[in-house]
């Protein structure tokens, strides 16, 4: 889960990581009333979603006057941000966050990842600030530093001098300031489960403090159910309505530009089945994992969400019952087409644990439009000929 | 012969009397896996499908002499389950148990190493040496013995490669489900050179997925390790572009971690890399036929 980047701010500060002073509004009055509160003299303007590469978007702007604040607030309030981070279509800006300007001195790049490989954080560090880190990793790998934090023994002195001697810190005053930075960055790491926290650009100023210009963060999903004020943080809106809908039932659901509706059970499978309908000349309408728990309610409410999409020519189920039981998803089919208008033909392919008594259930039930396939091949088969009209 | 379990292996299994555990646990029983007792704290002495109920892993192990677990708990509980495990003396823990916090496995991967446990998954199906010992959640009656070894991140496409093996005519030395959790105990690295040198396995089947770079560091195993033919699947070929917000992770890992990647590493170390999984059985057929 992502969280904007006034509410990363929020975490930082309650761990006294240093941040600007900034207030989010959702208003252009607000905005102003905002920036009278903060005190100037110059202001930032910046559009609050989940992505990266807002700046160069248009969705960040410095402001010097209240009037400009005004203006700023109108433009980027309301206005469909497209960067490389987001959609081809972009994201409505409905947040924005108002923001003391700072005395910038020059800038770093600073995150803490889990490091698959080594099994444990990475602190992540560079002194090429403000620019797309995958170009400096591209470009000038040497200029990034990582060291990795053994969670056992937690963020130790001499990381913190790796840190500051690999940044080319070497003012004493300003050598303590980025350790306490990073330290208190790693500890709110590992205590609100993060997965990613990422500040690019991380500001030294003229006093020579570290402030966190930006920060964007993400969470283990798996841990939300202990971090109750992370999981208050979620903005629905930043996500799909048909993902979210989807997930309340236990679909794990990605819509995509195809024409053949997918219900799989396991994410592996499913992937699978999109290559496998690909592979013989159609396109998958969407990712659509049933998960280990699926029932006939959870069934028909993968039909309906799979149906809203206008361009599904076919569905193909493709079911290989290891928990999943292939009797209840026949039993589901069947609900299906009594809940909701199926008018597309359904390929279905059932394997696995009760796939015998599957075949009877759908057999006996006798519905139009549903074709029975083998095994994998034979369905993909058979679902892309049915989306062609054959 | 056969890796890692067979049908002498002594089981135990923690969250024993919960649904979960129950169900599966008396599916394997039913298979004929020996599993030798459970664990449920404060349910210890009572029995359990016929098997001992014990308060403690140390408790079970001892008297029970059990090597493997299969771990049924919660995923709040899964690390601290794991890391009891490891202080027990088990050789293997099996997890089954999906969504467990990542830092959790951090912590109890680096415990269990400690102490020289190995660990499957998290949110895997198991492992399954066929017609001898089933650890986990498949169905068991689609592995029939044979000469392929299997490894595979996905539970259900270890179902579908082993049902095309079987269907092909051969069958299964033992198959395993290593997870894609960010963090997961024994994966292809380790599990390949087991199969290089189980005798019974002739041929083994490596199924992946996207992300992550586990696929791309087994290519590099097999070119210089393994001399059995590899029949290789990496599903997501067709998954759209990751929705994150950085891409940290990504540089950590030095790779995009994408199908195409991962498909043209193990092809120039010599795998036959499949595009569809319905093209495993007739590929594993192929690589028999030229052994």
């Amino acid at each position: 889960m992502n969280v904007h980047e006034y509410q990363a701010k929020q975490i930082f500060a309650e761990y006294g990581v240093p941040t600007p002073k900034g207030i989010m509004v959702e208003s252009v009055d607000a905005a102003v009333e905002a920036a009278k509160e903060l005190g100037g003299p110059i202001w930032v303007v910046k559009a609050q979603i989940h992505a990266g590469g807002r700046g160069l978007g248009g969705g960040v702007k410095l402001a010097k006057t209240l009037d400009e604040v005004r203006e700023l607030a109108d433009e980027i309030l309301g206005m469909t941000l497209v960067t490389h981070q987001t959609t081809a279509e972009g994201k409505l800006v409905q947040k924005l966050y108002i923001e003391d300007g700072a005395d910038i001195k020059d800038e770093f790049y600073l995150s803490v990842v889990l490091d698959r490989k080594l099994e444990m954080p990475l602190i992540m560090a560079s002194t090429e600030g403000g620019m797309n880190i995958e170009d400096v990793a591209e470009n000038t790998p040497e200029k990034i530093i990582t060291i990795a934090v053994d969670p056992a023994i937690g963020f130790q002195g001499f990381h913190g001098r790796e840190l500051a001697f690999g940044l080319g810190i070497t003012d004493k005053g300003e050598q303590k300031n980025i350790i306490s930075f990073a330290q208190k960055l790693f500890k709110l790491y590992m205590e609100k489960d993060a997965e990613m926290i990422e500040i690019n650009p991380l500001v030294r100023t003229g006093s020579g403090e570290f402030l966190a210009l930006d920060g964007k963060m993400g969470f283990d999903n798996s841990a939300l159910g202990r971090q109750p004020e992370i999981l208050a943080m979620r903005d629905l809106t930043e996500e799909d309505e048909d993902e979210v809908e989807a997930a309340k039932y236990g679909l794990s659901y990605v819509a995509l530009d195809g024409e053949i509706g997918c219900m799989v059970n396991g994410a592996g499978l499913a992937m699978g089945t999109m290559d496998t309908i690909n592979y013989m000349g159609g396109t998958p309408a969407n990712f659509l994992d049933v998960g280990g728990s699926a029932n006939a309610e959870t069934v028909a409410k993968g039909f309906e969400i799979i149906l809203k999409n206008p361009k599904v020519k076919a569905i193909f189920v493709n079911i290989f019952g290891g928990i999943v039981r292939c009797d209840r998803i026949a039993n589901g089919i069947i609900e299906a087409t009594k809940l909701t208008d199926v008018n597309v033909p359904v390929i279905v392919r059932l394997d696995g644990t009760n796939a015998p008594e599957a075949s009877e259930i759908l057999n006996k039930a006798n519905i139009s439009n549903l074709i029975v396939a083998s095994d994998l091949g034979d369905g993909a088969a058979k679902a892309v000929a049915a989306a062609k009209g054959n | 012969m056969s890796i890692l379990i067979n049908k002498d292996t002594k089981v135990i299994v923690q969250g024993f009397t919960g649904k979960e555990g129950s169900f599966h646990a008396e599916q394997c029983l039913a298979y004929g896996t020996k599993i030798v007792g459970g664990v449920t704290p404060n349910k210890g002495g009572q029995e359990h499908l016929g098997r001992p109920v014990f308060n403690t892993v140390a408790e079970a192990v001892k008297s029970t002499g059990a090597t493997v677990s299969m771990i049924f708990v919660p995923p709040a509980f899964v690390g601290d389950a794991v890391m009891e495990a490891a202080e027990a003396g088990i050789d293997l823990a099996v997890i089954i148990t999906e969504g467990a916090p990542v830092k959790d496995m951090q912590m109890a991967k680096a415990h269990a190493t400690k102490h020289g446990m190995k660990t499957l998954g998290p949110n895997c199906p198991g492992i399954i040496t066929a017609e001898e010992c089933k650890i986990g959640i498949m169905p068991g009656s689609i592995f029939k013995k044979g000469n392929v070894g299997l490894i595979s991140k996905s539970g259900t496409l270890t179902y579908e490669g082993t049902n095309q093996v079987c269907n092909e005519g051969f069958g299964i030395t033992t198959a395993v489900g290593i997870g894609g959790d960010p963090i997961i105990g024994l994966s292809y690295n380790q599990l390949l050179p087991m199969f290089e040198a189980d005798p019974e396995t002739e041929c083994i089947v490596m199924i992946g997925e996207i992300g992550g770079d586990l696929e791309i560091q087994a290519a590099k195993l097999i070119k210089e390790q393994i001399t059995k033919p590899v029949v290789a699947f990496i599903a997501g070929q067709t998954a759209p572009k990751g929705k994150t917000m950085g891409h940290a992770g990504a540089i950590v890992s030095g790779s995009a971690g994408t199908a195409k990647e991962k498909m043209e590493a193990l092809e120039a170390a010599g795998v036959t890399v499949v595009v569809s999984p319905a093209e495993i059985g007739k590929a594993v057929t192929k690589a028999m036929a030229k052994k």
